[in-house]
C-alpha cells in the first residue's frame, strides 16, 4: 500500500470513521472497557472520549493533509513530469554555477584550436567556435542568460498579470472594462513587429532589457486568466462570508481569492519560461536579442548557421538546449496542471 | 417594551434583470427586540434573505429605493462601505447556509476565525487571536479544539463546519446574529445539534437573531416572534405561540396544513396549490390569491392590496389579509403541533 493510497481517510477523521490501523492499539482498549457490539466485530464498538482522546494523543488518526500535500502527490504520480523537474533543477543549478563549472570564459580565445569538431577526449567537449573560444562554455553561459531571461520575464509578467487580472475580475463594471479592453489592445498588437521595433529602438545592450520587452507583452495571457478565475471565485459563498465578517477588499483579493488561484498562474507562469526562452532564442537569432559577446541560445545558434553542416556543433549544441529546456518545462507545466486543477483529481486515490 | 435593536422600515429592494425589474422586496416594516430570535419564514424567493443580505450591503446588484434600517441610531442603508465593514462581523454578524462551500478550502479553519478576531480588533497579537479562536471552538462544541484549529475545512465534517462558522460570527460578541437558513444544508441529526450550539451562541453573546428559514420545527423549537414573508411582503407577524395555534393569514394556515405531522392519520400531506407569483409582474390585488384557498373567488382579493393590520386585542398580531377574522373559525390543524414541539 502507497502512502498516496490513504487518501481518503484524512478526510472526515472526526467522525465514527477510523482508520483500519487504529484498531491495534485503540479497538483493543475499546474492547476491554466496553460490552462488545451488537455485531460482535471491532468496529461495532463505540469509542468513548477517552478513547478517541487516545487517538489523538497516540496520533494514530490519519496526518492532516492541505490541498498542496494532495497536489504534490499526484504531481509525484507523473512521471515524466517528475523527471523533466529533475531535469530542470539540474540545467538551472549548472546555469547558476556557470563561473564554477564552465571549463574556459566564455569569451577566451585558443587561437591555436579554431574550429575543433567536439572530441571526448581533448580540452574541447563542444568543440569551439571561428575564434576558437571553448563551445561547452559558451553554451553554458549562453543557457544561463537565457535562463535567466526567461525567469525574470515570467516573474515580471507574472506579476503585471495577476495584478491587472485580479482588479479586473474583483471590481468588474467599468474598472474590468478598461483593464480587459486595454489587455485586448496588448494582445491584438503583431508581437513580433513590436519586438523588433521596441529592441531597435530601446536597444537590448542588456539582457535585462530584453527580459523587460518580452514582458511587457507577455502579461496578457495571465491577466486574463486571472480575471477569469477571479470573476468565479467572487461568486463563492466564502468570499461573501469573508465580507460578512468585515474584510475590506485587499485583504479579500490577496488572503481568500489569490490563494486560490493560485495553480493556474503557477501553471502559466511556467509556460511562460517555455515561452520566453523560445522568444528570446528568435530574437536573437534576428541579430535583436542579446548582443555579443555575451552568448545567449539564440545568438549562438545565429552565430553558427552560417557555417551550414561543416561546423555542425555550433547549432546542434544550442538548439539541442533550447529543446531540452523547452520540453521539460512544457512537461512540468502538464504536471503542474494535472496536480493543481481539482477537476483533474483522480476518483481512484 | 425596550428600544428595538434593529428596526427596518418600508425596506423595499430591486433587481433589475433583462426581464425587467424584479421587486423582490416591498415595503417590509419589522422590529428586532435586543436578545429575541426573529424567525423569518416563507418559501424560496419570499424575499426574506434577500433583506437581511441587502440591509447589511452584501447584494451588490440590488436596488433600494427607499426604506430605512436603523441599528443602534445609525441607517445601514446610508452608511459608507468603510463603516459598514465595521458593523459587518463585528456588532451584526452572519452565519450562511451552506458550510461546505461558506469556508474559504486554503486556509485552516483557525486562521479564518482568527481573522474574524483580528479584522474587527487592530492590534490583537497573534497569540491572543489563537486564544480566542481556541476558546470559540469550545463554546460551539468542536472537541480538541486546540489541534483543530489547524485543520483545514475539507478535515471537518458538514456539522463541524457549521459550528465553525458560528464561532466566526460569535468571535466579536454581536448583539445581532443574522442567521441564513443555518440548518438547510444539514442532515436532520446534525440540525438537532446545530440547534443547540445556536442556542449556547446565545447563551454566550446575548444576541438577538434572526432566523431567515423555512424549516417550521425550527422555527418552534428556537423563535420567539415571527415574520411570516410571501412574495416580497409581510404576510403576518406575531408570537410564536399564535402563529402556530391561531394564524390568521391563509398563507400561514397553508404553511401549517402542508407539515407532516406525527399526532394525526394523513393519507396525504396538503400541500399549497399553484406556484409562488413571479416577482416582475405579481398578480393584482393580494398576491396571495390564486392560490388562496379562503379568498373565494371574491372582487377585493383581486383588486385592493391588502394592509398588514392588527389583529385582536394584544398589539403584537397582524396579519395581511382583508378577511383575517374569518379565519378564526376556520379548522386550524396545525396548533396541537406547535404545542408539542414546544
Amino acid at each position: 500500500m502507497r502512502p498516496q493510497d490513504r487518501e481518503e481517510v484524512a478526510v472526515g477523521s472526526e467522525s465514527v470513521g477510523r482508520p483500519a490501523s487504529a484498531h491495534g492499539q485503540v479497538g483493543s482498549l475499546a474492547l476491554q472497557a466496553e460490552p462488545e457490539g451488537p455485531l460482535g466485530s471491532p468496529e461495532a464498538v463505540v469509542a468513548s472520549p477517552e478513547d478517541l482522546a487516545l487517538v489523538y494523543e497516540a496520533g494514530v488518526e490519519p496526518e492532516a493533509r492541505s490541498q498542496w500535500a494532495y497536489a504534490r502527490i499526484r504531481f509525484f504520480r507523473h512521471k515524466l513530469a517528475v523527471v523533466s523537474l529533475f531535469v530542470l533543477i539540474g540545467l538551472g543549478l549548472v546555469a547558476a554555477f556557470a563561473k564554477q563549472i564552465a571549463p574556459y570564459g566564455f569569451d577566451e580565445l585558443d587561437l591555436f584550436n579554431t574550429t575543433a569538431s567536439p572530441t571526448l577526449e581533448g580540452k574541447h567537449l563542444f568543440g569551439t567556435d571561428l575564434l576558437g573560444r571553448d563551445y561547452l562554455s559558451r553554451v553554458l553561459f549562453g543557457m544561463r542568460t537565457s535562463l535567466w531571461v526567461a525567469l525574470f520575464v515570467a516573474f515580471l509578467s507574472t506579476a503585471i498579470g495577476t495584478s491587472i487580472g485580479a482588479l479586473a475580475g474583483y471590481y468588474g463594471g467599468v474598472i474590468d472594462n478598461l483593464l480587459m479592453r486595454f489587455t485586448d489592445l496588448v494582445l491584438t498588437l503583431p508581437g513580433f513587429a513590436v519586438l523588433l521595433t521596441a529592441a531597435a529602438f530601446f536597444g537590448t545592450s542588456s539582457p535585462l532589457k530584453v527580459a523587460v520587452i518580452l514582458a511587457l507583452l507577455f502579461w496578457t495571457a495571465i491577466a486574463r486568466i486571472v480575471r477569469g478565475v477571479f470573476l468565479s471565485l467572487r461568486e463563492k459563498e466564502y468570499i461573501e462570508a469573508a465580507k460578512a465578517s468585515g474584510a475590506g477588499d485587499m485583504r479579500i483579493i490577496l488572503r481568500h481569492m489569490l490563494p486560490n488561484s493560485l495553480g493556474p498562474i503557477i501553471v502559466n507562469t511556467t509556460l511562460v519560461v517555455a515561452l520566453a526562452i523560445l522568444t528570446e532564442a528568435a530574437l536573437s537569432f534576428l541579430g535583436f536579442g542579446i548582443q555579443p559577446p555575451n552568448p545567449s541560445l539564440g545568438s549562438l545558434i545565429q552565430q553558427g548557421q552560417g557555417e551550414g553542416t561543416r561546423l555542425w556543433w555550433l547549432v546542434t549544441f544550442p538548439g539541442l538546449t533550447i529543446v531540452a529546456i523547452a520540453l521539460a518545462i512544457n512537461f512540468v507545466g502538464d504536471g503542474l496542471r494535472d496536480a493543481l486543477d481539482p477537476t483533474q483529481r483522480r476518483v481512484r486515490a | 417594551m425596550p428600544d428595538p435593536i434593529l428596526s427596518i422600515r418600508d425596506l423595499t429592494v430591486e433587481f433589475e434583470t433583462e426581464d425587467g425589474v424584479v421587486q423582490a422586496v416591498t415595503d417590509v416594516t419589522y422590529d428586532l427586540q435586543p436578545g429575541e430570535v426573529l424567525g423569518v419564514v416563507g418559501e424560496s424567493g419570499s424575499g426574506k434573505s434577500v433583506s437581511m443580505l441587502s440591509v447589511l450591503g452584501l447584494s451588490p446588484s440590488a436596488r433600494i429605493p427607499k426604506g430605512e434600517a436603523i441599528f443602534k441610531g445609525e441607517d445601514l442603508l446610508k452608511l459608507s462601505q468603510k463603516r459598514l465593514r465595521e458593523i459587518r462581523g463585528g456588532p451584526m454578524a452572519m452565519i450562511f447556509q451552506d458550510p461546505m462551500t461558506s469556508l474559504n478550502p486554503v486556509l485552516t479553519v483557525g486562521d479564518q476565525i482568527a481573522e474574524a478576531v483580528l479584522t474587527h480588533n487592530l492590534g490583537t497579537s497573534d497569540d491572543d487571536a489563537r486564544k480566542r479562536t481556541v476558546e470559540l471552538l469550545e463554546v460551539v462544541g468542536v472537541p480538541y479544539a486546540e489541534r483543530r484549529v489547524d485543520q483545514h475545512p475539507h478535515e471537518f465534517s458538514g456539522g463541524m463546519r457549521q459550528r465553525a462558522m458560528i464561532a466566526m460570527a460569535i468571535a466579536n460578541n454581536p448583539s445581532v446574529l443574522v442567521a441564513d437558513e443555518p440548518t438547510t444544508a444539514l442532515d436532520v441529526t446534525i440540525q438537532a445539534q446545530i440547534v443547540e450550539v445556536l442556542k449556547a451562541a446565545r447563551e454566550e453573546t446575548h444576541a438577538a437573531i434572526v432566523l431567515i428559514t423555512h424549516d417550521l420545527g425550527l422555527i418552534a423549537e428556537l423563535a420567539d416572534r415571527v415574520v411570516v414573508m410571501y412574495a416580497g411582503r409581510v404576510v403576518e407577524l406575531s408570537d410564536v405561540y399564535t402563529i402556530f395555534n391561531a394564524p390568521r393569514h391563509p398563507y400561514t394556515v397553508g404553511l401549517m396544513n402542508s407539515l407532516a405531522r406525527l399526532d394525526a392519520e394523513q393519507e396525504w400531506l396538503e400541500p399549497i396549490p399553484g406556484q409562488p407569483p413571479s416577482m416582475i409582474a405579481p398578480p393584482p390585488g393580494c398576491a396571495f390569491h390564486p392560490r388562496c384557498s379562503f379568498s373565494h373567488g371574491r372582487l377585493v382579493c383581486r383588486t385592493d392590496i391588502p394592509g398588514l393590520r392588527q389583529i385582536g386585542e394584544g398589539a403584537a398580531h397582524h396579519s395581511r389579509c382583508h378577511f383575517a377574522e374569518e379565519l378564526e373559525e376556520a379548522h386550524v390543524v396545525a396548533g396541537a403541533a406547535a404545542e408539542e414541539a414546544r
